[in-house]
């Protein structure tokens, strides 16, 4: 399974930044979208003023421009873009408004219902970054994996849990998503394939891939040709300083996996910000260092967001390996409920306003009028009245719950479902016993 | 009683009930004894790799992974010949990344594998233990039953000889407190094969906590033991010698210092009752108490840490339900309170050795109101 392969670099060269062949200008290689690392104050007055060091065009660099150059089959070579985004249908279109609008919907009624004391404890809100959900999770299949951190309310949504039952969740109800629990930070989904949900960062990124190797095992050990389930691991800026972050770059490039690794950037991490945190704060740039192909690209554009992601998915599920995409967004609300809400960045990520974008789009290529888009958010509307009164009439978790769940067996295997010994079975050791 | 429900199916009875229970199972170790009328020896390390191989044979989900474990046959060779066996899609040797292996292990097990995650020492499981405890122990519980993670992580625990402070810590303790984990540790050849057949089948994740001065010694094995269904219950304490005088408890290489102090002390006239912990998590302490209250004594050994250790665990059940039965303050022996040292006699002073098993029953025994 281990093999080396030749680093590929940036796969997608008409979506990523078109390398500027000079860079002895601009200490940061320059992005089609103004970089916002180049133009943001980054002094920090304790630890004196951070000067980004000069890009030095390494023969590693000069390789990637060089792949970029010779660009794949599958991607033309062009020259700067021009305004034109990927064609939708009507029904794609409002299917991505929908999701989107469901999530800011969802995470607003959220605010709501933590100021009004129905929900507590840790709750983080995903307004801002609907496109990176929405882009990624509606390009799956079933039986696809999904795997986040903290911020998980959106991505359950997106990948197909009820409203009601994440809603119930955060209240901490019977009939949540995992019978109150898990809570906001633990959505876990069987069904949906929702992995977690998980508190620590970085500990989803391993998490994923396993998933992303199990689909692989099926397929090549248990010989199970129906198997092409990839895994999509969401994680942040601040995780990308993580060792297991790296070690899973490794890994899955390694064993070729078929997992998709989104880096949500939105700047932030709690109160650090992401410069004063990274030696080199282009992630998608650590990609190629492992022989992954590294893409960054603009997280408050749906469309764009869908496009790298039907690429990366594809060639997940090819068998061609993983894929590192960064995408550049940002959250509008505080890192919790709990902490402050004003960041300095606000009011320019408000402007490029995800749902506002698409509704933009969708208005000026007809594909869609404003009544249509007004009944989805009456809708969306509706449905989440429902699913706040759902959880606000549900009741609370029994108190023989406290106990349950903490072993799938509990007796262990080797006491069989009669109670008694395995071993005590007479008949145990007749040589084909089957578990 | 709220006891009662912490020990989960095994024990569901009314106190008053639970004895008469007991005394029932009580028959099975002694019958278990019956395994050691022996055909063959078997080595530990021999005992564990058939384990593997038995079980990656019933099962294509089973698979293993772990550093060295596939063309260098094993770091401790306990995994010699699977790779030749099994292929390398099935034994993975995997890059010095436990928090990234281990993890990838349990994600792989949220949907169906079974994994047998190997670390070089637990020490090394260190760096995966967020894993271990985060996103395995705790999954089931937080995803409300929907995601079970049937996972072993096995290796070898505790002192080994001249490997100092960083490749000597017993974990039994800490992965021991843990719920949504079980806890082995096997003694025996017989313990290694039933114990991990039965952890690799089983849906909960499981710590397997080896030894590496036992892998190499033999044991003997009776013919059930060999046999590919054979497995152990987890959760059940095995009598290794039965006594009327003291309760001696132990678990993996103590089992075997308890032995030779039980023999020392039988020509002084003192019979001790040995008993071979087996299963940490849970702890099986209805054959412990029942066993104090025949014999009214209690030792417990252990080679790790003192403070918060499974001595104090078994002595707080003794005390919580057996105290009228005590006739003498429990006796702990554990490792010395300090990181491991190097030199040999240190080293020698700061784990249990036989000596201090005799002088501890003979002062549990001394200390009594009655007398002996």
């Amino acid at each position: 399974m281990a093999s080396c392969h030749a680093p590929q670099a940036s796969f997608f060269p008409q979506i990523s930044p078109p390398f500027s062949a000079d860079t002895s200008s601009s200490p940061i290689v320059s992005c089609r979208f103004p970089c916002r690392y180049a133009s943001l104050q980054v002094s920090s007055p304790s630890s004196g003023t951070f000067v980004p060091r000069a890009e030095e065009k390494t023969k590693t660099e000069r390789n990637i421009f060089a792949c970029a150059a010779t660009a794949s089959r599958l991607v033309a070579e062009k020259p700067a873009p021009t305004k034109k985004k990927t064609t939708i249908t009507k029904e794609e279109g409002l299917v991505l408004y929908e999701d989107m609008v469901l999530g800011r919907s969802f995470e607003d009624m959220c605010a709501q219902m933590y100021y009004r004391g129905k929900m507590f404890g840790f709750v983080h809100l995903y307004n801002g970054q609907e496109a990176v959900s929405t882009g990624f999770i509606k390009c799956l299949k079933e039986g696809d994996f999904v795997c986040s951190t903290y911020r998980d309310h959106v991505h359950a949504l997106s990948k197909g849990v009820p409203a009601r039952s994440v809603m119930s969740e955060l209240f901490g109800k019977a009939t949540g998503v995992c019978r109150g629990q898990g809570g906001s930070m633990h959505m876990f989904s069987k069904e949906h394939g929702v992995l977690g949900g998980f508190a620590f960062i970085g500990e989803g990124i391993p998490v994923a891939t396993g998933a992303a190797f199990k689909s692989k095992y099926e397929k090549e050990v248990l010989k199970n040709d129906k198997v092409d389930a990839v895994s999509v691991a969401f994680f942040g800026d601040g995780t990308c300083n993580n060792g297991q972050f790296f070690e899973c770059l490794n890994m899955a490039a390694l064993w070729k996996l078929p997992i998709i690794f989104v880096v949500e950037n939105n700047l932030w991490a709690i109160g650090m910000s992401h410069i004063r945190a990274t030696s080199d704060p282009n992630i998608w740039k650590k990609g190629p260092a492992f022989g992954i192909p590294g893409v960054h690209v603009d997280g408050m554009d749906v469309l764009k967001v869908r496009e790298v992601a039907i690429e990366a998915i594809a060639r997940a599920r090819r068998g061609d390996g993983p894929t590192l995409v960064e995408c550049e967004t940002y959250r509008f609300r505080g890192h919790s409920l709990a902490d402050p809400d004003e960041l300095p960045e606000k009011a320019h990520y408000a402007a490029r306003d995800p749902i506002l974008a698409l509704k933009k789009y969708l208005l000026q290529h007809n594909l869609a009028d404003e009544n249509e888009l007004k009944s989805i958010q009456t809708r969306i509307d509706e449905v989440l009245e429902d699913a706040v009164d759902f959880a606000e009439a549900s009741p609370l978790p029994p108190r023989s719950q406290l106990l349950e769940n903490v072993f799938a067996d509990p007796k262990g295997f080797g006491i069989g479902p009669d109670g008694r010994y395995r071993c005590e079975d007479p008949s145990f050791t007749a040589g084909t016993a089957q578990v | 009683m709220a006891l009662n429900k912490m020990f989960g199916a095994i024990r569901g009875r009314a106190p008053s009930q639970k004895l008469a229970r007991i005394s029932s199972q009580m028959q099975s170790p002694s019958s278990l004894r019956s395994f050691c009328a022996a055909a063959k020896e078997m080595t530990v390390r021999d005992a564990l790799n058939s384990a593997i191989d038995e079980e990656m044979s019933a099962d294509s989900k089973v698979y293993l992974m772990g550093e060295e474990v596939g063309e260098y046959q094993g770091a401790y060779k306990i995994s010699k010949g699977l790779l030749q066996k099994f292929g390398p899609d099935r034994v993975l040797d995997t890059p010095i990344t436990e928090a990234g292996f281990t993890g990838i292990g349990v994600g792989s097990a949220f949907y169906g594998l079974k994994p047998i995650v190997e670390f070089m020492t637990f020490n090394f499981a260190m760096q995966a233990i967020d894993h271990i405890i985060n996103s395995a122990a705790k999954t089931n519980y937080m995803s409300a039953g929907q995601i079970s993670v049937p996972i072993v992580f096995r290796g070898p625990n505790g002192a080994a000889a001249g490997v100092a402070a960083q490749h000597s810590q017993c974990f039994a303790a800490w992965y021991g407190s843990c719920p949504g984990l079980k806890v082995l540790s096997p003694y025996s050849a017989e313990d290694a094969r039933g114990l991990l057949k039965a952890a690799i089948r089983d849906p909960d994740p499981v710590v397997f906590l080896e030894n590496e001065i036992l892998y190499g010694e033999a044991f003997p094995v009776s013919a059930e033991v060999l046999d590919p269904s054979f497995v152990l219950p987890i959760g059940k304490a095995k009598i290794e010698r039965e006594g009327t005088d003291v309760t001696v408890t132990a678990f993996s290489k103590m089992v075997g210092y308890a032995l030779k102090a039980a023999e020392i002390l039988e020509k002084e006239g003192i019979n001790v009752e040995v008993i071979n912990l087996r299963s940490i998590r849970p702890l099986d302490r209805a054959t412990i108490n029942q066993s104090v209250r025949k014999t009214n004594r209690l030792v417990t050994v252990e080679e790790g840490w003192p403070q918060h250790g499974i001595g104090a665990e078994i002595c707080t059940s003794v005390v919580e339900e057996s105290f009228d039965y005590l006739d003498a303050p429990v006796e702990r022996i554990t490792g010395a309170d300090v990181p491991m040292p190097y030199a040999a006699n240190l080293e020698r002073m700061a784990v249990p050795q036989i000596e201090d098993i005799v002088r501890a029953v003979k002062r549990a025994c001394s200390r009594s109101a009655r007398g002996k």
